[in-house]
């Protein structure tokens, strides 16, 4: 057989290792869903098989109210972070390179690499000054705190996609009498679709699985899902948090799915 | 004919870049191209040619000078506010459209009935013979269909200009050919003035009306087929085009005086005088007896076959070397042989005094 230089996967113990990992990986997840079918109330001990937790979690009016703001604040957030982000890898990639690009790329990253922490404390006493000015306490908080997280996610997909899109193509559209708008209308904005797509449902599931600064921007009352499930555990701890997770288990894979689907190189 | 122009540039310069970086891409051209012709721009890499195509079709603004359409300036005009179009090198085609929707997509833009779209671009399918193909995405398509598209989408709105650049040069050998006798085709029937341009020299002789030859950002001359390959104005333009020989000379009184020291008979000096260069074509060049009068003295080198000519390498006196094309006897031997004397004489008229 002919050299083919260095492989990681000729490696002895490489099978095992590898397996190992996928364990890890998903060992956990696997329990977590399959006792959310215990028929009894422990997390650890299996008791028979059983959909009474999710019967439980669809009638407990607080999992419904928290799983109705996370949705409508993952709605809000991820739109309007898709809307700026696809405004932002616009402005950014469509044109020759420009003094300030990194810069640039680095302020919109910002969310990625800035510990969660530290812009959680950092809104939330910002938050509790505009509260005071305002008296406003709504979900408005919730809503910005969510879309500026969310955009570097919206914006990696869209970015990348614009990246390999043929400029040639909007100068052909421009040669064919399309106005500015109508190259964006019927050229720019159907091939970016994609992109756009995926970065939304991206910035989606990335608001719906907040926890660290929702729980330092959020009023009294306003639980999302995964605070409320935090704030079970220091209770007590049911299976009925693992039919909760497993339930938003199931909406990210989906969400996911379309996404890899969406991004996978066509034709 | 009209006496308009369909197109003119006028001192076109475009410069990319500021202070010492900065490259003329084209330099001072001036060019007038006609209504309904095929004009070609031929140059080697680098001379400017799409520059050119892109300030007509208004990608690119003139850093000075201006560019005229039908006798209009349009040096400010955005592109599609010009009744140009252009077939693209990489087609760029609409990948998300099928091929009768690229084909629309000009007239769509313009606001056209979606009837007079329809009865148009079912017309340009049957031009380019797509039919069969109208509901295909262009990923579907081959290379060569792919070129057809392109061509019927620029040829829809039945623009004033079209311009090609280097169209054919992603295809084959074999397709190439083809599309050149359905480029020129398209171009008669439908009459629209093409502006083609190539660094093909035998795509540019054989479907050209007129050609201009372009070299660093210059035209370096204007003319038909025959003009350029036998009345080159420059040594540039007679080496691009053809094969040439170029002999070292100075003037004498009707003709000049070669290094060797053979007179040659010229009816024009190009209104020059002194140290001059002379252009002779391989095939332009006879053999004959070394003893015959006039005859210049040469030394056969070596001798390549090429079917139905020979190319015959030989070094006159002083060393230069020449190369004279020789119709191939029957029996495929030229009867000669390395190292032998012979006589060297141009045909009467094909000796030229060439600008260095
Ligand atoms: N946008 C640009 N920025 C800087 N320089 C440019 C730009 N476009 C063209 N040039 C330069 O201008 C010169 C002419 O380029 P142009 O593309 O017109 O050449 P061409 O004759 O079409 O060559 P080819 O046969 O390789 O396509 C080249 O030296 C090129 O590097
Ligand atoms: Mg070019």
């Amino acid at each position: 057989m002919a050299e083919r230089g260095f492989q990681v996967a000729r490696l002895p113990g490489f099978a095992t290792t590898a397996v190992l990992v996928f364990i890890a990986l998903y060992l956990p997840i696997f329990t977590l869903v399959a006792y959310s079918f215990n028929a009894s109330q422990s997390v650890a001990v299996w008791g028979g098989f059983s959909f009474g937790w999710y019967e439980k979690a669809w009638a407990n009016t607080q999992v419904k109210e928290a799983t109705v703001r996370s949705l409508i604040i993952a709605v809000s957030a991820s739109g309007i972070a898709t809307t700026v982000a696809a405004l932002a890898a616009l402005g950014t990639t469509r044109r020759a390179r420009f003094k300030g690009q990194t810069a640039i790329y680095v302020m919109i990253n910002q969310p990625l690499m800035v510990p969660e922490i530290v812009t959680a404390v950092a809104l939330l006493i910002f938050f509790a000054q505009i509260k005071v000015a305002t008296g406003y306490q709504g979900l408005g908080y919730l809503i910005l705190a969510h879309s500026a997280f969310c955009i570097p996610f919206a914006y990696l997909p869209i970015r990348a996609r614009l990246e390999g899109m043929d400029l040639s193509l909007e100068t052909a559209a421009a040669d064919l009498y399309a106005s500015s708008w109508q190259t964006f209308r019927h050229v720019t904005l159907p091939l970016l679709l994609p992109g756009i797509i995926a970065g939304a449902m991206l910035a989606f599931v990335i608001s719906l699985d907040d926890v660290v600064i929702t729980e330092f921007v959020k009023s009294g009352g306003q639980d999302t899902l995964p605070t409320y499930m935090l704030g079970q555990l220091r209770r007590q701890l049911t299976p009925e948090i693992n039919a909760i997770s497993t339930g938003l288990l199931a909406l990210t894979v989906v969400l996911l799915t379309a996404f890899f689907l969406l991004t996978r190189k066509k034709e | 004919m009209n006496a308009v122009n369909a197109v003119e540039a006028r001192n076109t310069v475009k410069a990319f870049g500021q202070g010492d970086s900065a490259v003329r891409a084209l330099d001072d051209v001036s060019v007038e191209i006609r209504k309904g012709e095929f004009f070609t721009l031929l140059g080697p890499s680098g001379c400017g040619k799409t520059t050119l195509l892109r300030l007509i079709a208004g990608f690119e603004m003139p850093t000075s000078g201006s560019i005229l359409l039908e006798g209009q300036d349009i040096t400010h005009l955005p592109p599609n506010r010009r009744p140009v179009n252009t077939v693209f090198q990489s087609y760029a085609l609409f990948p998300h459209l099928t091929v009768a929707q690229n084909i629309g997509f000009g007239l769509t833009m313009q606001g056209r009935p979606a009837r007079e779209v329809k009865e148009t671009t079912d017309r340009m399918l049957a031009l380019v013979k797509l039919e069969a193909m109208a509901g295909r995405k262009t990923s579907q398509l081959s290379g060569g269909q792919q070129q057809r598209v392109a061509l019927a989408r620029a040829l829809a709105p039945q623009p004033k200009v079209l311009l090609l650049d280097e169209p054919l040069s992603a295809l084959d050998l074999k397709l190439r050919k083809e599309m050149q006798i359905e480029l020129k085709r398209l171009q008669t029937e439908t009459g629209i003035t093409f502006v083609f341009v190539t660094h093909d020299q035998e795509e540019a002789l054989t479907m050209s009306d007129r050609i201009g030859v372009m070299s660093a950002g210059k035209l370096q001359q204007v003319g038909s087929a025959k003009d350029i390959y036998t009345r080159p104005v420059n040594r540039f333009v007679a080496s691009f085009i053809g094969e040439t020989n170029f002999l070292p000379a100075t003037t004498v009184p009707g003709g000049v005086r070669l290094a060797t020291g053979d007179v040659i008979e010229l009816a024009d000096q190009a209104g020059r005088s002194g140290a001059v260069t002379v252009t002779i074509r391989p095939e332009q060049l006879r053999l004959c007896d070394p003893a015959e009068a006039g005859a210049l003295a040469a030394t056969v080198r070596t001798l390549v076959y090429f079917g139905t000519d020979t190319h015959c390498h030989l070094e006159l006196a002083d060393g230069t070397e020449v190369v004279a094309r020789l119709q191939s006897p029957a029996d495929g031997e030229a009867g000669l042989a390395q190292g032998q004397r012979v006589g060297l004489r141009p045909v009467p008229g094909a000796a030229r005094v060439v600008e260095d």
